[in-house]
Parts: C-alpha cells; sequence; structure tokens
C-alpha cells in the first residue's frame, strides 16, 4: 500500500533528529507528532515516550529520523541516522532528508523484514499542527466507536493530534533531557484575560447556583400552587420565558466541567444568548425610559382600546342589520348583537376604571425588560392577549353556539332518514321513531336550519377576528424562539476561527518533481453555516401546532375550539 | 498535461485539462465558458428600460436607483453564487477523491471523500426536463457494510458534459481505483 506520511509544517525548518508520532498500520500512515534533536539517550527517549503513552492512551513511538543539512549532505550524519534506526526498532523506518532550501524533500524506507523489497510509493502531507489539534470533526463519532480501530482515517488523525496536548506542554526553554521541535516549542502561549477569568469564574458559578436555588424555591413554594394562580402561570407565556431562562442559567453555573464538545458549546451558546438578550433588553429599556416614552405608551393604550371596541360595536350594528346583502333571522340577530354589545359595555367600563393605574403598571412592567428582550417581547404578547381577552370571549361563545347547531343538525339529520348514532358500537344504525318523535325531530330541525346563516356569520366573523390576534401573538413568538434558539457563539466561531468546526479535509497539490514523492497541503475545509445553526440548535420549550391544515380546517367546520399553543409537558386534551 | 475541446449537454463548448501528478495522483478539471459580455449587457439594458419606463409613469427617482442597486446586488449574487467557472475530480489513490467547484467571483468549495467510503465511479443516465443525459457519479458505502450503496455523489452537475468526455474521465479515475484492488489482493488473504 502507499506510505502516506503526515508531517507538521512547523516543523519544517527543525535541525537534524528523529522523528515521534503514531504509525496506523491498518491505513499504512504515519502521523508525525514533534522532531527530537540531538544530544539524546535512546533510554530517556523511550521511557519519556512510555510516560506519555501512558497519559494520553496514543500509541507514540519513534517513526524515523529527520536529517536537514544547511549544507551540501553530509554523509557521515546519514549514516548515522541509519544507525538509529537499529537502536528505535520501528517498522518501517522512515528517514526524509532536506537539502539547504529546498521544497522538494527525499523521503525513503527501510524495511527489514518485509519479503519482497518492491519501491513503495511515498505521499507526503503537510498540515498545519494546531489547527489540527483545535479543531473538531463533524458529524461527532460516538465514544462507544472510539474503543475500536477508528474507521475513518481522518477522525484517527485528528483524534491523535488532539490526544497529545501534554505532548505540546514542553518547549524548548525547558531543561529536561529531551528538546523537541513542534508547534509550541517557541514558548506556550497564554493568556492572562482567560486564566483570570477562569480563576473569577469557580466563586460567580458558586454565587449564582446559591441565587438560582433560592428563587427556584421560591417559586415552587406551595404558596404559589394554589389553584387560580397556578392557572394563571400556565397561561401566561412569560412565565414560561423566565422558567426557560432559569433552566439555562442552571445549566451555565453548574459546577461540572463540560465533558465532550458538544456541551461546551452548548453552555457557551446558552451564554452568549442571554448577554445579547440582556443587552437588547437594557438597550430597549434606555430608549423606553427616555423622554418619558411609557408615558406616551399608557396616553396611547386607553384611546386604542376604547378604538378596538367601538370598531367592534360598528361590526355588529352591521352584522344586526342586512351583512353583505344577507338575511338575517330579525330575532335572533337582535338577541346576539345585544348580548355581544353589553359584552363590549362592560369591557370598555372595566378599562376605563383601570385607566389611572396604567401608567404607574406598565412603568414597572417595563422594569423586566432588563431581564432580556425575550421576557419584554412576551409581555407584550400577554398584554395583546389580555386587551383582546372579549374578542377570545366572543369566539368561545360564537364557536360554541355554531358547534351546539352543527351536532344537533346532524343529530337531527340522522332522525329524519331514520338512523341513529349508536354510541356503544360507534356507529350509524337504523331505527324505528314514533310518530310524535318524528314530528317534533322534523319541526326542530327545520328551526335549526333557518337559524344556521345567522349563527354561522357571528361564528365565522369572531373566527376571523381570533385568528387575527392568533397570527400577531404567533409572529411575536416566532421571534422569541429565534432569540432562544439561535447558537450566537458558534455562528462568530465559524465567522473568526473557522478551523474550529470542520466538516472535514482538502488537499491542495503542492509543486512535484520527478523522482521525489507526492506533496499535498491539508487544508481544514469548514461547515457550513447552516449545518453550524442546525447542529447546535438550542431546544426551545414551545412545539409549534402539529394539526395539519386539513385537520384544522375540519375542526374550524365543526365549530371545535383551536387551542395553537400547546406546550410541551402540558397534558393533551 | 492535455486539454481537450468537448460540448456540454446543452451545446456549450467546454476543456478537459487531465494532469499528472504522481502514479497514484490525478487531477481532472472542466471548465465552463465564461460570463459573456452581451448577456449581461443585454439584461443590465432589459432591466434599466424597464426600470425608466416605470420613472416615466410614476415620476419617482427612487426606482433608477432601486434598479440600479437591484443590478449590482444581482450581479454580486449571481457571481458568487451561481456562475460556476471549474469544476475538478483530484483522485488521489489510497487517500480519496476530492471535488472542486470554483465560482466567478473566486469562491471555491470543496469535497472530500475517503477512499474506504468509496464503492466504485460509473456513468448514468438521467431524465434531465426533456433529454435523457448522461451523468458520472461516485457510489459511496458504509466501510462495515462494503457490499450496499449507501450515496450517489453526481459529478459535474452545472458543466455537464456530454458521453465522449465522462468516458475519458471515468477511464482515468479507474486506472486509479484498479491500482486499490491490486494492491489489496497480494496482502489479503481472500
Amino acid at each position: 500500500m502507499v506510505l502516506k506520511v503526515f508531517f507538521p509544517s512547523c516543523c519544517s525548518s527543525a535541525e537534524s533528529g528523529i522523528l515521534i508520532g503514531r504509525w496506523i498500520p491498518e491505513q499504512s500512515s504515519a502521523v508525525i507528532l514533534a522532531v527530537v534533536h540531538f544530544p539524546f539517550i535512546p533510554v530517556q527517549v523511550k521511557q519519556y515516550l512510555r510516560e506519555v503513552q501512558q497519559v494520553t492512551n496514543v500509541n507514540i513511538s519513534v517513526l524515523g529520523s529527520w536529517n536537514n543539512s544547511k549544507q551540501e549532505k553530509e554523509e557521515s550524519l546519514s549514516e548515522f541516522l541509519e544507525d538509529l534506526g537499529m537502536i528505535f526498532s520501528h517498522e518501517p523506518w522512515i528517514q526524509i532528508s532536506k537539502e539547504g532550501d529546498s521544497k522538494f524533500w527525499n523521503c525513503s524506507t527501510l524495511q527489514k523484514q518485509s519479503d519482497n523489497h518492491r519501491e513503495e510509493e511515498i505521499i507526503l502531507v503537510y498540515y498545519d499542527q494546531r489547527k489540527v489539534m483545535l479543531s473538531h470533526l463533524h458529524p461527532p463519532l460516538d465514544t462507544a466507536d472510539l474503543g475500536a480501530e477508528d474507521a475513518s482515517k481522518l477522525s484517527a488523525i485528528f483524534n491523535t493530534v488532539a490526544s497529545s496536548k501534554v505532548l505540546f506542554m514542553t518547549d524548548r526553554y525547558d531543561d529536561g533531557p529531551i528538546k523537541m521541535t513542534h508547534w509550541q516549542s517557541d514558548g506556550v502561549e497564554a493568556s492572562i484575560i482567560v486564566e483570570l477569568m477562569k480563576q473569577a469564574s469557580v466563586p460567580a458559578c458558586m454565587l449564582l447556583t446559591f441565587l438560582l436555588s433560592l428563587v427556584s424555591g421560591v417559586c415552587n413554594s406551595r404558596v404559589l400552587k394554589f389553584w387560580p394562580l397556578s392557572f394563571l402561570w400556565s397561561k401566561l407565556s412569560t412565565c414560561e420565558q423566565l422558567g426557560h431562562r432559569l433552566q439555562h442559567l442552571q445549566v451555565i453555573s453548574s459546577s461540572k466541567k463540560a465533558q465532550n464538545q458538544t456541551q461546551l458549546m452548548r453552555k457557551a451558546n446558552i451564554f452568549v444568548s442571554l448577554l445579547i438578550d440582556v443587552a437588547l433588553g437594557i438597550l430597549l429599556m434606555s430608549w423606553l425610559y427616555r423622554k418619558n416614552q411609557i408615558g406616551h405608551l399608557a396616553d396611547t393604550l386607553i384611546p386604542v382600546a376604547d378604538h378596538v371596541a367601538e370598531e367592534l360595536q360598528d361590526l355588529l350594528q352591521w352584522l344586526m342589520g342586512a351583512p353583505a346583502g344577507l338575511k338575517m333571522n330579525r330575532a335572533l340577530d337582535q338577541v346576539l348583537g345585544r348580548f355581544f354589545l353589553y359584552h363590549i359595555h362592560l369591557w370598555i367600563s372595566y378599562i376605563h376604571l383601570m385607566s389611572p393605574f396604567i401608567e404607574m403598571i406598565l412603568w414597572y412592567v417595563g422594569l423586566s425588560a432588563c431581564l432580556g428582550l425575550t421576557v419584554a417581547l412576551c409581555i407584550l404578547s400577554d398584554i395583546i392577549a389580555l386587551l383582546t381577552f372579549h374578542i377570545y370571549c366572543f369566539y368561545v361563545y360564537g364557536a360554541r353556539l355554531y358547534c351546539l347547531k352543527i351536532y344537533g343538525l346532524s343529530s337531527l339529520w340522522r332522525l329524519f332518514r331514520g338512523k341513529k348514532w349508536n354510541v356503544l358500537r360507534q356507529r350509524v344504525d337504523s331505527c324505528s321513531y314514533d310518530l310524535d318523535q318524528l314530528f317534533i325531530g322534523t319541526l326542530l330541525f327545520t328551526i335549526l336550519l333557518f337559524l344556521l346563516p345567522t349563527t354561522a356569520l357571528y361564528y365565522l366573523v369572531f373566527t376571523l377576528l381570533r385568528l387575527l390576534v392568533v397570527v400577531v401573538q404567533g409572529l411575536i413568538h416566532l421571534l422569541v424562539d429565534l432569540i432562544d434558539s439561535l447558537p450566537l457563539y458558534s455562528v462568530i466561531l465559524r465567522f473568526c476561527r473557522s478551523y474550529r468546526l470542520a466538516a472535514g479535509v482538502k488537499f491542495r497539490v503542492l509543486e512535484q518533481k520527478d523522482g521525489k514523492p507526492l506533496r499535498l497541503l491539508m487544508q481544514i475545509n469548514p461547515l457550513s453555516y447552516g449545518n453550524v445553526v442546525q447542529t447546535y440548535r438550542l431546544p426551545t420549550y414551545s412545539c409549534y401546532p402539529k394539526d395539519s391544515w386539513a385537520s384544522l380546517c375540519k375542526k374550524l367546520f365543526l365549530g371545535e375550539l383551536i387551542y395553537p399553543w400547546k406546550h410541551k409537558g402540558e397534558k393533551q386534551e | 498535461m492535455e486539454e481537450r475541446r468537448y460540448r456540454s449537454a446543452s451545446g456549450a463548448p467546454l476543456a478537459l485539462r487531465c494532469r499528472q501528478h504522481s502514479a497514484s495522483c490525478r487531477e481532472l478539471a472542466v471548465r465552463c465558458p465564461r460570463l459573456q459580455l452581451r448577456s449581461l449587457s443585454a439584461v443590465t439594458s432589459a432591466v434599466w428600460l424597464a426600470a425608466y419606463g416605470l420613472f416615466v409613469l410614476c415620476q419617482n427617482s427612487m426606482v433608477l436607483s432601486a434598479a440600479i442597486f437591484l443590478t449590482l446586488i444581482g450581479l454580486i449574487i449571481y457571481l458568487h453564487f451561481v456562475k460556476i467557472d471549474q469544476e475538478s475530480l483530484l483522485v488521489i489513490g489510497s487517500l480519496g477523491i476530492q471535488m472542486t467547484s470554483s465560482y466567478a467571483s473566486g469562491k471555491e468549495s470543496t469535497t472530500f471523500i475517503e477512499m474506504s467510503r468509496v464503492k466504485d465511479v460509473v456513468i448514468n443516465e438521467a431524465i434531465h426536463m426533456q433529454k435523457v443525459i448522461y451523468y458520472l457519479c461516485i457510489l459511496l458505502c458504509d466501510p462495515q457494510d462494503p457490499q450496499g450503496v449507501s450515496e450517489v455523489v453526481p459529478l459535474f452537475q452545472s458543466s455537464k458534459p456530454r458521453l465522449d468526455c465522462l468516458i475519458e474521465v471515468y477511464k482515468s479515475c479507474h486506472e486509479i481505483l484498479d491500482q486499490r484492488k491490486t494492491a489489496s489482493q497480494p496482502d489479503g488473504v481472500k
């Protein structure tokens, strides 16, 4: 098989020495991790490699020799390097030599035990050690597969480099017996800010955990779980959003370190999402409280509510007349119309009763925008729901009336034809009715049938209004979900450090020369933005209506009530 | 390195360039025709004439600036996301197969498939609109299940060369792919 040598580009200018790395026999590839320079004692080198192997679980060994001669080819050195092959027995012993500043290197192998001495082809693949060490391949393999041989070549190489971090910790300023060249041999780099933040994060997490336990203790107390209050909390979307964010805070402040890449990215995404949310919320707050915007909002709220009520009254007057040229049943029309008009009158009275307190309530409620833009949007959605509560009531009345009528009509229609619904067998059976039953049934059926257009029209109008409100609320919830679930940290990482999220690799063919091995450059192929968002999306608490359009239309036709927003965890009715 | 002229399925002229880097590494590149100046100017003048017509109707100069803006944005989007200049295939025996598409704006989108996942490279027929065309595709398999085909990856989708060009590419690919079969035979027990 063709022999592949993965050589780190940082070692291209290293002094002569021996190569250490991992040999993968199934793929006939050698991953070189570092170059050990002269002078060294072979016994110490072997012991060091054993220690590293114990810590990292990677099978590191001495793979070959590296000869970087600045002047003419030194014969004695190359013989010495060949003799080294006897000391560190490795099959095959790889010899790479570079002359001066030439780009084209000589690469050969010494096979002692093979039967046929055929010249096998060698491919030299350069790779950027730091980038390969820091990057993560997607889709990530399960840890269960890592025990057996790596099915994929690339993941084997990435794992080898990533697991050998401890090898890269010694640099050339250390006074050990072994001098190596790798990507960090010029000095280990670290950032003071990162170290300080790591130190500060431990007490901060403990404080946050304590505060959160207090808050969740208060929330779970018995006082708030009485029936009217618990029903109210479950209906308000603000409480759902606050509970969701509390969960996020608990994830961040947990003292357990993230086990793998996915958990770490999840924590980082939640942290950045919370930060951006709070920042946008504070921005909104500063805009609201400047120039008395709250006062203006409160001043326009009552006239808007009045205007909506007036429009509804006009609509009802129109329905009570001859809407769209249809002829309504006068008596039923008047009854329904007056009932709804009285309702609106009550509603307006309540709003006017509350009007002196509106500004103060809004002022305090607006303060909660500092908890995040999502909370502010949820409050807006709840305010819309409260203000249009009368539309919801009208929809429910209209729907129940219409539903009753439809059921009555269908049952009496069956009676008209001489059939009956068998509850036990869940099917329609024939039945013989008495004459008076048939008479009353037919009479009722006729009455219901002729009253149907009036009820249907009221139902249609109020259903459309309710759907309008539902659509507006739905858009707000969509925006909240977007802010909740967007993995901003991953997107920014993909933008700034694209080598950290790898979809694969790409090879570039470098200049070739006849007789020399094939030279390739291995670069990291970053994940596309769509894949990044899909892989690292944060889960949200709301599930969108699973009803298909057909079942929705059927429910509308029959007059069954529609509940568009079902939250995960709610019992399905 | 040779360059030969062929035609695409719709009649446009293509050029196939074949480079042999080493005994087990070959690069095959199909170059599509470049963006023509006359089609670009035709589209631009059509859009601007329509905008001028609208301007004469409604006397709002925003229409003109909007038309210029739209033309620029549309051209950038076309060059960066739609117009493919060259599609190339790099076959490295024992490493894998790499497909690269270079767009007119210089962007390159690359996919690399490891050799253990490649089962075979074949020429298939497909019904595309009203024509029956030939296309080259790579059959992928799961490393655990070498007999089944898990995915089909079509190649040269935007240039769509005709059968003669595809046969050249097929022969080149198979010269390298067959090497791995001969390499495995002396080592394998089967």
